[in-house]
């Protein structure tokens, strides 16, 4: 099918000059990774005009009427999965969720049959978060629906290095050349290595800032720099993400324990004080509060922790808008 | 090998557009809870120069608006890239006030439609009017327009060109035939 067939006939009754679209992203979201500078901006900059539609007393529009959405969620999510339903019912898509227990997940059924089976109940879309590093990828080789990467083991969450690249744009106006600090557990963390790879893909630099326990071997193969101690990424950066130290770490032995950890890398005001600027602060949440952050600093002035949450919703229906216009040909992806 | 002809040139548009904000302001009796609401993305500029004419005239505030059809079209499902969306902003309530829609040209009339979708979403405006600088005919759905700035006899092969100084550099209305 030709991708300029609406250019004259279909909708224009402006016909001047040719429609402007937007290049595409494929057929899925699977990480910051593979993506291009310009389609990480195209992202962002699609995901200004659906905050407005957030602001709606009638806070829907038709753009994904009939589409059906599956969320599939093999790991505990508030805040995702909400955000994620939130964007495709302001889309006005049908979805459903799906949680790992209480589904036939849990009789056995592995990842592609459960997605196989539903995609026979003829759905547009899939929203995966699992335990498992590169299942999104993995899902989306096999199946022709489009995947959206909500959390996939360490690997990413790309939604979410969106949500805080568009949070630092509207605070700052630029990412290029802004100074982000990615304080605490970026072992573990999916939410450090998407950040990292659309920061430093849009002009950031980016440092590191945790235990020698929590920072994986050759981090700076990414285009980061380590900061192995709060107070200098304090004083060095524009803006802490600061990540939520998991409490099941502490007996797995990767800290001392929780007060040790909040005396040496809790971001307190005591610390903030003591920088040259304004530091902003994000944090994906939950928030372990007077663990890695102190109260104080997350409901502060410079933190941006809630505008983080409304724009999740935001980029999330920019991701789900652009992906759902994919041309016939993506649909090949599956094989049978 | 397309022709261009000149339809309007910059001249022609300011005359037509002086003409359309007197005949709105006659229409609509004055400009109590008036909105003049732009359709990304040259009707925005072309709604602000009305806008600026009927202050002038009247000597008070007109509402104004910008309003991105995108997210309402009816093709949206059967096209395939994405069509980039601009911004929507419209005044906290439409109820109860008069807007008059303002694109650039009217052909099939989908995308005022698609705006008249769009304005339910937004509350229920006492009246909604429809003012282009170009009428090409050419109508798809049963919508027409109250004011024109001129109108031309076009078939499909064919295209209007609208240039606004505000964004092309330049005002001028070219028709060009396949």
């Amino acid at each position: 099918m030709s991708l300029s067939l609406k250019s004259t006939a279909a909708m224009p009754s402006s016909s001047s000059g040719p429609e402007v679209t937007v290049p595409s992203l494929g057929k899925d979201l699977v990480g910051l990774e593979p993506l291009s500078a310009e389609q990480i901006q195209l992202i962002l900059d699609t995901a200004e005009p659906f905050k407005e539609v957030s602001e709606r007393q009638i806070k829907k529009v038709p753009a994904l009427r009939g589409k059906t959405i599956v969320n599939l969620f093999f790991e505990a999510s508030t805040r995702t999965r909400i955000s994620f339903e939130f964007a495709e019912k302001r889309l006005s898509a049908d979805t459903v969720n799906v949680a790992s227990s209480g589904s036939s997940v849990s009789k056995g059924e592995t990842l592609v049959d459960t997605a196989r089976n539903l995609e026979a109940m003829r759905i547009d879309m899939v929203v995966i978060r699992h335990g498992s590093s590169g299942s999104a990828k993995f899902l989306g080789d096999r199946i022709r629906s489009n995947v959206i990467n909500a959390g996939d083991g360490k690997h990413e969450h790309p939604t979410q290095g969106l949500l805080d690249l568009l949070t630092l744009r509207d605070k700052f106006g630029k990412i290029n050349g802004l100074k982000v600090a990615i304080c605490g557990d970026v072992l573990h963390s999916r939410v450090a290595r998407s950040n990292i790879w659309g920061l430093t893909k849009l002009g950031a630099e980016v440092a590191v800032c945790g235990p020698a326990t929590l920072m994986p071997r050759d981090i700076e193969s990414l285009g980061v720099t380590i900061i192995p101690r709060i107070e200098d990424a304090i004083q060095w950066a524009d803006a802490l993400n600061i990540l939520r130290l998991q409490l099941e770490r502490m007996t797995a032995g990767f800290i001392p324990s929780l007060r040790e950890y909040n005396r040496v890398f809790g971001v307190t005001r005591d610390r903030l004080d003591k920088a040259p600027r304004d530091l902003v602060i994000m944090h994906p949440g939950p928030m372990n509060r007077g663990v890695e952050i102190d109260s104080d600093v997350a409901d502060g002035e410079h933190s941006v922790i809630l505008p983080q949450v409304t724009n999740g919703v935001a980029v999330r229906m920019a991701v789900l808008y652009l992906l759902a216009g994919g041309s016939p040909d993506w649909a090949e992806g599956g094989e049978r | 090998m397309p022709t261009r002809t000149p339809l309007l040139d910059d001249r022609a548009i300011a005359r037509a557009l002086t003409r359309m904000a007197s005949e709105i302001v006659e229409k609509c009796h004055g400009i109590d809870g008036l909105v003049l609401v732009g359709i990304q993305r040259r009707g925005v500029e072309l709604a602000e120069r009305l806008a600026r004419q009927i202050e002038a005239a009247e000597g008070g505030k007109v509402g104004r608006g910008k309003l991105d059809i995108t997210l309402y079209r009816d093709d949206l499902q059967t096209i395939g890239p994405r069509p980039v969306v601009s911004e929507t902003r419209l005044p906290p309530s439409l109820d109860g006030r008069t807007i008059v829609i303002v694109d650039d040209v009217l052909y099939t009339g989908r995308t005022i439609r698609a705006a008249l979708d769009e304005f339910a979403d937004f509350g229920r405006p006492r009246r909604i009017l429809c003012c282009v600088l170009v009428d090409r005919g050419g109508r798809e759905l049963p919508i027409h327009a109250d004011f024109v700035g001129t109108s031309v006899n076009t078939g499909p092969q064919d295209r209007v060109d609208v240039f606004v100084t505000e964004i092309d550099g330049r005002d001028a209305v070219e028709l060009v035939r396949a």
